[in-house]
């Protein structure tokens, strides 16, 4: 056992992974697997540890799980996969199971003494890979293993997919998969020899219009915390580039990006924009806002319709309400309602969501929120034009509602990127797309602690048809409310009531088609930017699930031609970008949880894009490939 | 002889400890886990488990004490209680703990002080039990 480890160790810094060019190290796979186990009782964590330990594993126990997280944070390639118990005093299970996902994207197992279906399902809706009923026997955690394969094996799938048109993945999404998100960790170390072909191909492309770069939560995060240690006055592209280290991302991607990013930190240092919202990331025209106005409207109501979201609805509602309100007037009362839904993200969703991102969670989504709204109204104000609060919609937006949304808000980064995709309407693409990305994750990642709320309006729109696969597959944990104007009335997605706001998809879709007529869809443009988002974290997951747009998933058809439709009646037709549930057999909890990201910011995004007046954003949208660089900044 | 004898005295100690369901199969996980890197493992979590259980019997009992009875907070800590008897095979602990949250769920505090005195006894009873066992 010393010597694997030691092997392990001296391969690749304690990780086999890496171990592709070290035939020693993967000969003892899964020897020196990394395991990191969070339980608050002493005597399971040492049990624990002890068997881990004759499972050849490395091990590293705490009792905490804030302790966890900063481990996890400090080496964020230290660990293959975490082990966790439910309940536990001072962070619940799943919130850490929803962080872990958005932020890290590792395996997570959860174990508890407690096997009633509701808390095994809890733990599957919101991406645990696996859960143990305690008392755990050695046999169980002998082959956790193979979900540290699978997860790399996916993250690479989606790299390559878009390279190389996967049979999972609808050819039409190329973008989504790869590129650089989740795990580029992974990328460069295990898959590296499978994907560089692929890589290659892209890195080819790119020098003429760049592949599209999928912005994936992990990425972007990976981008501002290279900018943030540069100084953003400081921080060029190339520096970026070397600091983030990711194989396969060039340096006209990180450009573009920046261009975005610096755009989307203008604007929300409370210059508002005249009519753009969007300028923060996207860059582009803020277009896009346009159809928020009217996403507002058909979000609610859709989420109002799709029942299931129950809780949603108001809040979704309340924070299209509020998004449409805070844009237009300012009123922060509006806005705090809002504040619930993911739109706290729009205010300053950036900046709040970051700090927001793991508070939100439940309660301070209210207290966020409202200052996210102050942000967001200023911002939004810009845009506010339209905002016609929705009719009949209850604007009542529940804290736990909001905190869903916002849930995003755990991955700060993560509704950065939604809120980044919002306004950016075209030029979000590419925001939306790390934003969607981390919401995938987040979503995927199950950290949607929401999503049993949530998603399951939008489920129905899912239009089987293209779910391009807004994989948010990212755990986009935060249940975005995204009112995804699902023509169904579905809002679903985006309202990211706990689950993945399919909004996303909506918002992708319609960036998709460009043809948004935004002005009646006005939620088209959330779409795209939805969309966006999509694409790129999970890539694979949103494929494999668009694919099954069976009954529940929502899938986001990106490109779709229904953009038109998004209007919102049609929004469910429009399928493709609404959809993003992850078309997971599993329920469309799954998919909430993407769209729970979006939702936030796509619901934001859309409204403002409403506002803006849809035309605008048939211009940004030029998602087809969420490529970054494509994006007019 | 003596050594002979005395294996025989664990042995039989240990067996009656199982066939009268005091333990199950997770202790004899634990026993598989024991080896030369920590030779005295079984006794060390055992030793843990009640540290770490006397704490929390403290707790319900303050629990208990507080009228109206908080059924969540009792519930959280059987469910803890239940956690760590069960990782170490105290199978009759863990019993009593069940009917402990049969109680709470119904919200029934009769039942619930009742059940928490068996969860008491056993777990005491246990602990006698062992603490002989690993003298020998």
């Amino acid at each position: 056992m010393n010597n694997n480890k030691q092997m392990m160790a001296s391969s690749s810094g304690g990780s086999w992974k890496s171990g592709g060019g070290d035939g020693g190290v993967s000969d003892q796979f899964p020897a020196g697997l990394r395991v990191l186990v969070v339980d608050d009782d002493s005597t399971c964590l040492m049990i624990l540890e002890k068997m881990l330990r004759h499972c050849n594993y490395e091990v590293t126990k705490c009792n905490r799980a804030e302790v966890a997280l900063s481990y996890l944070r400090e080496n964020k390639n230290g660990f293959d996969v975490v082990i966790s118990d439910v309940h536990m005093p001072d962070m619940d299970g799943f919130k850490l199971l929803e962080h872990i996902g958005l932020e890290m994207d590792l395996p997570v197992i959860m174990m508890s003494a407690d096997d009633s279906k509701s808390v095994v399902m809890k733990g599957v809706t919101h991406g645990a890979c696996d859960y143990l009923i305690k008392p755990v026997r050695i046999e169980a955690l002998r082959n956790i293993w193979q979900h540290m394969v699978r997860r790399r094996k996916h993250e690479w799938k989606d790299f390559d997919q878009s390279a190389s048109a996967d049979e999972q993945k609808p050819p039409e999404e190329p973008d989504y998969s790869s590129s650089a998100n989740e795990g580029n960790n992974w990328k460069n170390t295990k898959r590296r020899k499978d994907e560089e072909d692929e890589a290659e191909e892209r890195d080819d492309s790119s020098s003429l219009k760049k592949p599209r770069v999928v912005w994936s939560v992990e990425l972007h995060q990976q981008f501002v915390a290279a900018v943030n240690q540069l100084g953003i006055d400081k921080a060029v592209p190339k520096k970026i580039l070397e600091l983030m280290n990711v194989p396969g991302l060039m340096r006209e991607n990180v450009a573009s990006h920046l261009q975005k990013y610096r755009l989307y930190l203008r604007r929300l240092s409370g210059s508002q924009l005249p009519g753009g919202m969007n300028s923060g990331f996207m860059g582009g025209p803020d277009a896009g806002y346009g159809p928020m106005s009217s996403l507002n409207g058909l979000d609610l109501q859709a989420l109002a319709a799709s029942g299931q979201l129950s809780q949603l609805p108001p809040q979704s509602l309340a924070t299209l309400q509020a998004v449409a309100l805070g844009r237009s007037n300012n009123s922060k009362s509006v806005i705090d309602q809002r504040n619930i839904f993911s739109f706290e993200n729009p205010k300053s969703r950036y900046s709040e969501v970051q700090s927001q991102h793991l508070n939100n969670n439940n309660n301070i989504n209210n207290s966020n929120n409202n200052n996210n709204n102050n942000n967001i109204s200023s911002n939004i104000n810009n845009n506010s034009k339209q905002m016609n609060l929705l009719p009949g919609i209850p604007t009542n937006i529940e804290p736990k509602q909001f905190v869903s949304l916002h849930q995003s808000g755990q991955h700060s980064f993560g509704s950065m990127n939604n809120q980044v995709q919002i306004q950016m309407g075209g030029q979000s693409q590419s925001q939306h797309q790390v934003q969607s990305n981390t919401n995938a994750h987040m979503l995927t990642r199950g950290a949607v602690d929401m999503s049993s709320k949530v998603y399951n309006p939008v489920v129905s729109v899912s239009q089987a048809s293209s779910v391009n696969s807004y994989p948010l597959g990212g755990s986009l944990g935060n249940p975005n409310v995204r009112a995804t104007p699902s023509g169904d009335g579905n809002l679903d997605a985006k309202v990211s009531v706990g689950g993945i706001v399919p909004s996303y998809d909506v918002f992708y879709d319609l960036s998709q088609t460009r043809e948004w007529s935004l002005q009646d869809s006005g939620l088209t443009y959330d779409q795209s930017s939805l969309l966006l988002q999509h694409n790129h974290s999970s890539g694979s997951e949103m494929r494999e699930q668009n694919q099954n747009l069976g009954g529940g998933k929502v899938m986001f058809s990106p490109a779709v031609d229904t953009r038109t439709h998004l209007n919102g009646s049609n929004i469910g037709q429009q399928r493709n970008t609404y959809i993003k549930t992850e078309s997971h057999s599993d329920g469309s909890f799954h998919n909430t949880m993407y769209s729970e990201q979006y939702g936030q910011d796509d619901l934001l995004a859309a409204i403002l894009k409403q506002q803006q007046g849809v035309g605008q954003l048939n211009n940004e949208f030029g998602f087809d490939g969420y490529a970054l660089d494509d994006l007019p900044v | 002889m003596e050594l002979n004898h005395t294996n025989r005295q664990i042995n039989v100690t240990r067996n009656s400890l199982f066939e009268q369901g005091y333990l199950d199969e997770q202790f004899t996980q634990l026993e598989d886990l024991q080896d030369d890197v920590n030779p005295n493992f079984v006794e060390e979590i055992v030793t843990l488990f009640f540290a770490d259980s006397m704490r929390l019997i403290h707790n319900a009992e303050t629990a208990l004490e507080n009228y109206p009875l908080d059924f969540c907070k009792l519930d959280d800590y059987m469910h803890q209680f239940m956690g760590s008897s069960s990782s170490i095979g105290a199978k009759k602990v863990k019993n009593e703990c069940t009917q402990f949250q049969e109680c709470c769920k119904v919200r029934n505090a009769d039942g619930c002080t009742r059940a928490f005195q068996r969860v008491k006894q056993e777990h005491a009873t246990l602990k006698r039990k062992l603490q002989t066992y690993f003298q020998v």
